[in-house]
């Protein structure tokens, strides 16, 4: 045990299972719960990839379908990776991540939305741009 | 009709029935858990505190990205007479980057089963296979970037292959830093084995790791996938 971390109880390598837990981190489980959630999330993950691919690369579905139907694969798959690699659960003890990945979320909405539509309208409010150069002095 | 309480261990099964993990009413009946952050008993585990400060980091590290992707579909249509998104995309090299990493983020979760094992061996095999297909997304960017560049294709052409190089650039940015942890880690191990400290960091780089992948499914499919459709 090293001294470089303040740990008088000395359990700073151990977790109980009746507390919280950070993202990535469970209680003690056996190494073949972590291989088989890895092995599910690469399964997963490989089925939504290789849909997205063979959707963009072909006409297998009607066209202007298309960017909806990658988008919902592409959510399918954070949340497939969320769940199977980076270990965010439903639980009691996961309350405190799933709050901040909430709040987190609804940031980068605002961002991405906000972004596109305000400069949408900006955009659509633009005048010509000949008229705006007969406008230069 | 029961005027008296119900005997303390039916009440307990009813309490488990309804309500299986305490919501709100940490320690599951034992009470304050020491070291756990729950009432009195003081700060919680450092491996508690460690994580989940990374967590908070890596969500602000997505809202950076987040305004990188916001100006990417803002500047979208500015190609100012230059080249447009569906003359970049190239479907087999985006193939093999996001087989490489999606391949690299699985031996990530598996050098952290190795971990919790306390299987040195193990762990630095599956980190090291991690680097090496860290290090094959990288290239095929790298290739990319030299590629597009020798075609006159440049982040100074237009508004729209600005945000593309910003967006894809600092992807590849952050996986390249995120190899540079990786060989520092496979040191830390190699030196100090699995104490305590190097275990948190490592909970933190699988974190890291895996939001990146996270980061580049966006990207291939608002960036690469749509723009091929475009």
């Amino acid at each position: 045990m090293s001294d470089l971390e303040f740990d008088p109880l000395g359990t700073a390598g151990r977790l109980d299972h009746r507390e919280d837990h950070a993202p990535g981190d469970e209680p003690v489980e056996s190494a073949g719960h972590w291989v088989a959630n890895a092995n599910l999330g690469l399964g997963f993950s490989v089925i939504l990839t290789a849909a997205a691919f063979v959707l963009a690369s072909t006409h297998l579905i009607y066209a202007p379908a298309i960017p909806v139907a990658l988008l919902v694969l592409a959510i399918a798959q954070m949340g497939v990776h969320l769940v199977f690699f980076l270990h965010i659960t439903t639980g009691p003890d996961n309350t405190n991540n799933v709050l901040a990945l909430a709040y987190g979320i609804m940031v980068v909405f605002l961002i991405v939305i906000g972004s596109i539509w305000i400069m949408s309208h900006l955009q659509a409010n633009m005048m010509p741009m000949n008229q705006l150069m007969q406008m230069q002095p | 009709m029961t005027d008296h309480p119900l005997p303390a261990a039916v009440e307990t099964v009813r309490r488990v029935r309804e309500d299986p993990h305490r919501l709100g009413h940490r320690g599951h009946g034992h009470g304050p858990v020491e070291g756990a952050g729950h009432g009195m008993t003081g700060p919680a585990r450092k491996r508690i505190i460690v994580g989940y400060g990374f967590w908070i980091f890596l969500l602000s590290d997505i809202v950076l990205f987040s305004c990188f992707f916001a100006a990417f579909a803002v500047q979208r249509g500015a190609t100012a007479g230059g080249p447009g998104i569906s003359q970049l995309v190239e479907m087999p090299r985006v193939g093999w980057e996001t087989a490489a990493l999606l391949l690299s983020s699985y031996t990530c979760g598996l050098s952290f089963a190795a971990t919790n094992a306390r299987n040195l061996l193990w762990t630095q095999i599956f980190l090291l296979i991690t680097g090496l297909l860290g290090l094959v997304f990288v290239g095929l960017e790298l290739f990319e970037f030299i590629d597009l560049a020798s075609r006159g294709i440049t982040p100074q052409v237009s508004g729209f292959l600005s945000a593309f190089f910003g967006l894809v650039g600092l992807h590849g940015l952050h996986v390249t830093l995120a190899g540079l942890w990786l060989l520092t880690m496979m040191a830390q191990l190699q030196v100090k084995g699995f104490r305590p400290e190097v275990v948190h960091r490592l909970i933190c780089f699988n974190l890291f790791w895996h939001a990146l992948d996270i980061v580049w499914i966006g990207i291939f499919t608002i960036v690469y996938l749509m723009g091929a459709v475009a």
